[in-house]
């Protein structure tokens, strides 16, 4: 990847993307579908997933639940 | 943004909660001793929790071990008191601890935000367009063909955003603070942040294509 293409991405916005609260308050809910079936969880959930595309601080809070849930699943 | 893609089929009822999560909630939402184990062993886990992602995040920060410490056992406090006060709030989509993970990781990275502020050594206001090359980790040959793309975009920010908006894309995109850092300053919360970041770009985006310039990305990576 380029460096246009990296800005070219950072500006593009995804429809689909529900924002930070409501991604964050169904982060368990997702979480748990991503440690299962990662295909099944974008699909059921293409808002949570596009935004957690873009955003890095819901991203980087998801990727801690994951860990989290990962160490017990 | 949208308002509800994919948030419909999430309905769940507490009769679906599994064995272990009904069992949390029956001895948090009960009293005596049994309660104050349940809290206790919660705390415990929550400890661990918070912790773990206090760790996994500890080698992007200027923390020292007892700042993190500190952080760790706030956060799981404060997750604890949440959590008991929040009880029936959980509606048995996940699993108990799933849920309760996740104030523990959210208290983390709400904390953790927080320092970040307050090191002295993070000016908000500074302005460099200098850096922008550095961001999106242009080589120099991308530089100098792209000068007028770059300028364009610094024309579009300028242009097209709103004060507030501009104020926003400087502080995190020239200046690498961090959302959460830019929230607590603007005294707002990371949703707004986002919220005007989204619209930013999007202006930004329409801006630069209007004037015939993103093509230059798109042609080079067809
Ligand atoms: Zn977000």
């Amino acid at each position: 990847m380029n460096g246009w293409d990296e800005l070219d991405r950072f500006l593009s916005t995804d429809p689909r993307d529900v924002g930070c609260d409501k991604a964050l308050d169904l982060l368990h809910v997702y979480v748990e579908l991503v440690a299962r079936h990662p295909d099944d969880a974008r699909r059921r959930y293409p808002g949570i997933a596009a935004h957690l595309r873009a955003c890095g601080p819901c991203s980087e809070d998801f990727e801690g639940l994951l860990a989290a849930v990962s160490d017990t699943i | 943004m949208a308002a509800d893609h994919g948030l419909g089929q999430h309905q769940a009822t507490l009769a679906s909660a599994d064995p272990e999560s009904a069992e949390w909630l029956r001895t948090l939402g009960g009293a005596g001793a049994e309660r104050e184990a349940a809290v206790e062993r919660l705390h415990a886990i929550l400890l661990r929790v918070a912790g773990n992602e206090v760790r996994r995040r500890a080698p992007r920060l200027r923390l020292s071990g007892p700042e993190l410490d500190d952080v760790a056992h706030q956060a799981a406090a404060d997750a604890l008191l949440a959590i008991t006060a929040k009880l029936d709030q959980f509606r048995g989509e996940s699993r108990f601890t799933t849920w309760a993970y996740k104030f523990a990781v959210l208290e983390v990275s709400a904390k953790l935000g927080r320092h970040f502020w307050r090191d002295p050594g993070v000016p908000l206001e500074v302005e460099d367009w200098e850096r922008l090359p550095d961001r999106f980790g242009l080589d120099p040959a991308e530089r100098s063909e792209g000068r007028d793309l770059l300028d364009a975009l610094h024309r579009a920010v300028d242009e097209e955003l709103t004060e507030r908006q501009r104020r926003i894309f400087v502080a995190i995109v020239l200046e690498g603070v961090p959302s959460d850092a830019v929230a607590v300053e603007l005294g707002t919360n990371r949703n707004a942040i986002y919220k005007a970041m989204f619209d930013a770009r999007r202006k930004l985006r329409d801006a630069l294509v209007a004037r015939g310039y993103l093509d230059i990305g798109t042609a080079r990576r067809s």
